[in-house]
């Protein structure tokens, strides 16, 4: 060793850090190595600058950082030993990558061993750049690169090669100077430089398409004599695997005849004997062997069709999935995937060892089948493939089943024949695995259920008898607390009988049974309580038999911790106690369910206007995250507090699955309004909301009063008020908010008198085809917020479409814009849209309101767009 | 590039040599390695060598106490990813003469050198195990024929010196 040597060597370093015992040694360790490393190189010290960076490179490894070695690398490249040079090289390839900006500091020393006259430093040059050049690097030495494809030594041609790829990925441009010289590395012996060539003919067919027609033109003809001769080639020890001489030749070449092939007919004659030999030929007992045959199948599938060879390309899949070997029979999977688009017939034939796949203790397979099956299945084989997934679903381990019960629902989503067997397919997997399913899985379950009237009797006692001995899948119960909500007299009296059936007798009381199970069962979550608790009010009109013990489950959660359902349990307790006479019509039966609507959103088409629907959510008091419509939505909805915000299609569902969607303006543009009956539930809602006088001492203002400095719950709070006939002056200490949420519901005249002084409508806006006309009021003890209800009347014979306002104000005052009404405004005044807004005034009584407005819309898909001011704002708003 | 990267990891986890062809900043690198030793040191024997992993496949096969992995496009050839694996091992092995891990953990820049003569930019470059040997003994030579001439010039150095 050097006589002169300081610090440790590498070997003992490595040593060191391998005999601690514990991470804190271990980095003790390497602080010393590196503190000693970090004085090396602020000392410039040159004899042990190789031997640091060495050390630095394990370190590394390790995962400690090592950016203050990253100069050390250019030093030792640019310094003019080959030792030095090769663990520079080395080094920069390990501790950089192309995005550093040190990386430009090396290219001239690249250029300089790439022009260099001992060929292991072009070699090092040429290994460095073809792993980590940048764009810039490519640009720059393309010209050097491009020149040693021609060197003398074969071991320099190869490397330049596998370069030049790395280039033209980087800059394509570059690729066309590139493709003759790669033409000409096809007709080389060397096998290094034959691989190499044909994957930079591969890569240039890649990036240029003038590339590819030269070399199907010129090059085809070629390649395929070179796979026959490698093919028939006599034994050759230095490049034989398994009796077979140089396989990664075979691979290449039969990848580039592949991509030669592909959308050429004469290209692809002329290697059908080729193929049909190779894959005849090759012995399939060594990977290596199965390694060409799998590559030899994909370029059959790829290229122009010839029958024979594609049965015979199926053949070797179907001897592949029969392999005893996982790896054959996952690429067999693999194979077969891409073979369904060329001939799916000749892939169903497999089916049944495919889907014995699905059941291999192997996951990576497992997946892979599964995948497969999915795109098997076709209206004519879903029976059967679904009831073997589903026994399998029992089996399968727990990991695996949520991968399995989506496609198990995607599939009978989609190629269900009739209804029933989707609600019993889904049955089925609700049973089994529940507590797997994702939302909208059961959330369409729901939809279908609504849709299908003749099967309502049926559903609701398939699900009663499911939830008897599978009560711990969460979504079964969810779906169930639903369906004997909604049809638990059909239940009971067993309507809608069907022949398939056997006949159950269940009580009133039975039913409820269930349901009170459901809300006390410890481990329900609070989505299914909230849903029960919605079921039970349901039923509390339908089974008189049962109404007094109805009211006593639903009172018991008047003490639950959890806000929402207190809440529920308050405000149902009051509809059962005071609002007999319309109780009946709030709790009837849903309306049938939009389909199409609820498709739409699942398949996320999210409307354009998102942003002005979150825009208002977010304006919203409290700075609690919920759709402006949430208050009345909550009372009936079935989403408890943590429900997604307005974007999620999982939250908007849930709002129309009781057909109060208040906020058209997050409804889907494409899809119709939100059904009619909505507005009718929020019509009852609001008539309880107003018309009775208001009720001081009604538990739920004691409540009110009692939690109201709890800000957080206010917006619920406010939305209980709306429900329990609070009128707003009844709690004259509830601030500003609250206001403002009932306003969005659209108060009655009268109640506009008692909020305070009353201003004359005006008309804010008018053009030939639209009218807006503004009712001003204002809040008592708040002079400087004007709240505004926009009334929207269509002057033409058109309906408007997707109608959208927009409105801005300078920055004196502040806008908060609620949902509109609706988000079609029917022809010829027919019918309006109301929109709230509240604008806050902060220099009220020196400056005057002042709006500028934008309304857009569609007629007949066409979009139109009025814009306008409103200036003529009475003077002291 | 048909390789991503190439892995050596061994059955504590440990790494061994890490080789990234297409571009990985960093925090990446890291979680890459952790994420995917994760996944393949708890595979059991007799399952197929591949994981599906991020959109990526992910071939790997176990030599004694070392995983070898490398990270290939969906599409790629998985068992063609095998035999290039088994070549690297075979290539060190011939180099090292019946090679083990601590070889390759005292020598990991030398585990380096030979990777650099099998793959370029994520392609294989060389099929024949004695070529690839070959050329890297000979820039070891290259080495050793330095080291004695700084090696001899310090010693006379040191003889001059000391007269």
């Amino acid at each position: 060793m050097n006589p002169f040597s300081s610090g440790t060597r590498l070997r003992d370093m490595i040593r060191a850090i391998r005999s601690c015992k514990t991470a804190a040694e271990e980095r003790a360790v390497v602080r010393k190595e590196c503190a000693a490393i970090r004085a090396a190189i602020s000392e410039n010290d040159q004899d042990y600058r190789h031997r640091n960076l060495a050390k630095l490179m394990f370190i590394h490894m390790l995962g400690y950082p090592t950016h203050f070695g990253q100069m050390e690398c250019l030093k030792l490249i640019a310094s003019s030993g080959f030792p030095e040079k090769r663990i520079g090289y080395l080094g920069l390839m390990l501790l950089l990558d192309e995005r550093q900006e040190v990386l430009m500091l090396v290219t001239n020393s690249l250029k300089q061993d790439l022009n260099h006259s001992n060929q292991y430093i072009i070699g090092l040059a040429l290994c460095a750049l073809g792993n980590i050049c940048s764009a810039e690097m490519a640009r720059d030495l393309a010209p050097e690169v491009e020149r040693l494809l021609q060197f003398r030594d074969p071991n320099i041609r190869k490397k330049a090669a596998l370069c030049s790829i790395r280039i033209i990925k980087k800059v394509p441009d570059l690729a066309e100077n590139f493709i003759n010289p790669a033409a000409s590395l096809l007709r080389e012996k060397h096998h290094g430089v034959l691989i190499t060539g044909i994957q930079l003919c591969t890569d240039l067919c890649k990036v240029s398409s003038e590339a590819l027609e030269y070399f199907r033109e010129k090059c085809t003809e070629g390649l395929v004599k070179t796979l026959k001769d490698m093919a028939n080639s006599p034994y050759a020890p230095e490049y034989d695997i398994a009796g077979i001489t140089d396989p990664f030749l075979h691979i290449r070449l039969l990848k580039l005849l592949r991509i030669l092939g592909q959308g050429d007919a004469d290209a692809s004659d002329c290697m059908n004997d080729i193929l049909a030999q190779v894959a005849t030929k090759i012995e399939s007992n060594k990977n290596a062997g199965n390694a060409i045959l799998y590559e030899c199948v994909g370029t059959i599938m790829s290229i122009e069709d010839n029958g024979g060879l594609r049965v015979l390309a199926i053949n070797i899949l179907g001897r592949f999935l029969s392999n005893r070997d996982n790896n054959i029979r996952y690429v067999a999977l693999n194979m077969l995937m891409k073979a369904i688009t060329v001939d799916a017939q000749a892939v169903q034939r497999h089916r049944a060892t495919i889907l014995e796949c699905v059941k291999d203790s192997d996951a990576s397979i497992r997946k892979k089948a599964l995948d497969l099956v999915y795109l098997l299945v076709n209206e004519s084989n879903v029976k059967p493939l679904t009831k073997e997934l589903i026994e399998y679903l029992e089996a399968s381990d727990q990991e695996f089943k949520g991968v399995l019960t989506a496609k198990i629902c995607s599939l009978v989503e989609k190629f269900s024949p009739e209804k029933i067997w989707y609600i019993d397919q889904m049955l089925k997997v609700l049973s089994e695995a529940g507590n797997f399913v994702k939302d909208e899985v059961w959330h369409a379950l729901i939809v279908v259920i609504s849709n299908a009237s003749d099967l309502h009797g049926y559903s609701v006692r398939a699900l009663y008898r499911a939830f008897q001995t599978s009560a711990e899948q969460e979504t079964l119960v969810r779906v169930a607390v639903w369906c004997i909500g909604e049809y638990g007299d059909m239940l009971v009296n067993n309507v809608g009988m069907l022949d398939i059936e056997e006949p159950i007798t269940v009580t009133e009381s039975d039913a409820v049974d269930a349901l009170e199970v459901s809300i006390k069962r410890h481990n329900s979550d609070l989505t299914t309580k909230a849903m029960a608790l919605i079921a039970l009010l349901k039923l509390s009109s339908r089974f008189p038999s049962c109404s007094e013990r109805i009211k006593d489950i639903i009172l018991q959660n008047k003490r639950s911790f959890v806000l929402e359902l207190q809440q529920r349990s308050i405000e149902f307790n009051c509809i059962l106690q005071k609002h007999q006479n319309i109780r009946s019509a709030l709790v009837e039966r849903m309306p049938v369910l939009d389909e199409a609507t609820f498709s739409g959103r699942r398949a996320g088409s999210l409307p354009t206007s998102v942003s002005t629907s979150t825009g208002t959510a977010r304006n919203l008091p409290n700075g609690i995250a919920k759709p402006a419509a949430a208050p009345v939505a909550d009372l009936l909805d079935l989403s408890s507090d943590d429900a997604p915000a307005p974007s999620s299609s999982g939250g908007d569902f849930l709002q129309d699955l009781l057909g109060v969607d208040l906020s058209p303006a997050s409804a889907p543009p494409g899809t119709s309004q939100p059904p009619k009956a909505g507005t009718d539930v929020l019509l009852d809602l609001l008539s309880i909301g107003t018309s009775p006088p208001a009720q001081s001492s009604s538990p739920a203002s004691n409540i009110l009063s009692s939690i109201q400095d709890d800000k957080a719950s206010l917006a619920n709070l406010n939305g209980l008020a709306s429900l329990t006939s609070l009128s707003p002056n009844a709690t004259s200490a509830s601030p500003a908010p609250m206001m403002d949420l009932l306003d969005g519901f659209g108060p009655s005249p009268q109640k506009k008198e008692e909020n305070g002084p009353a201003y004359p409508s005006l008309v804010a806006y008018e053009s030939s085809t639209l009218r807006m006309t503004f009712n001003i009021s204002k809040q008592p003890g708040n002079p400087q917020t004007t709240l505004i209800q926009a009334i929207f009347t269509n002057l033409s014979p058109n309906v408007y479409n997707d109608f959208l306002f927009q409105a801005a104000v300078p920055k004196f005052l502040q806008l908060h814009l609620d949902p509109a009404s609706s988000n079609t405004l029917p022809a010829s005044g027919n019918g309006s849209i109301t929109q709230s807004m509240k604008v806050t005034n902060s220099q009220h009584g020196k400056k005057s309101l002042v709006m500028r407005i934008r309304i857009a819309y569609k007629i007949n898909n066409k979009d139109v767009l009025e814009e306008g001011q409103v200036s003529n704002f009475p003077r002291d708003l | 590039f048909q390789i991503h990267f190439v892995l050596l990891i061994s059955r504590q986890g440990k790494v061994r040599l890490t080789k990234w062809y297409s571009t990985y900043s960093k925090k990446e690198r890291s979680k890459v390695l952790r994420e995917l030793s994760g996944v393949i040191l708890t595979r059991g024997p007799r399952l197929c060598n591949f994981v599906e992993w991020r959109g990526l496949k992910v071939v790997y096969k176990r030599y004694a106490s070392l995983y070898f992995c490398m990270c290939i496009d969906p599409d790629g050839n998985e068992l063609e990813i095998l035999e290039i694996i088994h070549h690297y091992v075979e290539v060190l092995d011939r180099y090292f003469g019946s090679v083990c891990e601590l070889d390759l953990i005292y020598n990991f820049h030398k585990a380096y050198y030979i990777l650099d003569e099998i793959l370029i930019s994520g392609e294989l470059q060389e099929s024949s195990k004695r070529t690839v040997v070959r050329s890297v003994a000979a820039q070891d030579s290259l080495v050793e024929a330095a080291k004695e001439q700084t090696g001899s010039t310090i010693s006379n150095i040191i003889a001059h010196a000391a007269k």
